[in-house]
């Protein structure tokens, strides 16, 4: 099924806070195989400048997609077809343990890629003083969805 | 910020070796269980073969915290990554066996920018296919 065009633009209500802590950076450095020191010991990552442990680049995927709009019946999309296309992390300052982050998505392209429908968000990632932190893209794309 | 790289030592055309990843279901069920991302086609065979995949396949999440970890151990920092994006233009599949796969990882440095950053272009193939494209990332050096 052809995705609702009306989506397009569309911005999402800001997430609630989510907060990083070291237990978490650890589990998600581990769980990709990243024994880097920088994501595991505080003193080591306080010595070379950062407030606390630091996330490997790719983290904010645990918090940054708005699930609940995706599966929206509204918007039309079929989650069982569905493929990961493109993602980009851009980062104002690196994610430590410690900070609290909202995330505000937007969609900002719908289309139609020969019998696929493609989709991307944007998700502003905003610290406790509403400084942005990162800029997640997702492109998704659901297969034979323009069919 | 602790890159070890320098920026001054770097030259485009500049190879980064290298390096293998290892993956198999175990890690898979782990990524899981970490990122949130339970599709049943990343841990349940019989579900991806209902669906027309070959065997369970990696998150491409998986592929792409791969390249992540390559980018930050050469540099040192993960603090030091500015920018990363990818395309996934392929499929990583792990058997279930003691084996599974390998995701094997190459980088340049493509461009030297202002403010002692460059741009690195990745390689990230498992067996023959590429299963990233257009992976780079601009990097903050020493």
């Amino acid at each position: 099924m052809a995705l609702n065009r009306d989506f397009i633009g569309r911005v999402y209500p800001p997430s609630a806070p989510y907060e990083v802590s070291r237990v978490k950076i650890r589990e998600f450095a581990t769980a990709i195989g990243d024994a880097n020191p920088m994501c595991l010991d505080t003193e080591l990552a306080r010595a070379a400048g950062h407030s606390d442990v630091v996330a490997p680049p790719t983290f904010p995927i645990v918090f940054c997609l708005p699930s609940d709009a995706l599966i929206d019946p509204e918007l039309g999309l079929n989650y069982a077809m569905v493929v990961h296309s493109e993602q980009r992390f851009e980062y104002q300052r690196p994610i430590v343990a410690g900070d609290e982050l909202v995330s505000t998505a937007t969609i900002t392209e719908i289309r139609s890629i020969a019998r696929n429908e493609l989709i991307t968000i944007k998700t502003d990632i905003v610290d406790v003083h509403g400084k942005l932190v990162c800029t997640a893209y997702n492109s998704i794309v659901e297969r034979g969805g323009a069919a | 910020m602790a890159a070890t790289v320098k920026y001054d030592d770097v030259e485009v055309g500049q190879e980064i070796p290298a390096a293998d990843y290892p993956v198999r279901r175990v890690n898979l069920v782990m990524y899981a269980g970490a990122s949130g991302d339970f599709n049943p086609i990343h841990w349940n065979e019989r579900f991806a073969k209902t669906v027309g995949l070959p065997d369970v396949i990696a998150h491409g999440m998986y592929t792409m915290a791969q390249g992540g970890r390559f980018i930050t151990d050469w540099v040192g920092d993960p603090g030091a990554v500015i920018d990363y994006g990818v395309r996934f233009s392929s499929m990583v599949v792990v058997p279930d066996d003691d084996q599974g796969t390998v995701i094997r990882v190459s980088g340049v440095v493509k461009e030297k920018l202002e403010d002692k950053r460059v741009v690195v272009a990745l390689t990230v193939k498992s067996g023959d296919s590429r299963v990233l494209s257009r992976a780079q990332s601009v990097v903050q050096l020493a």
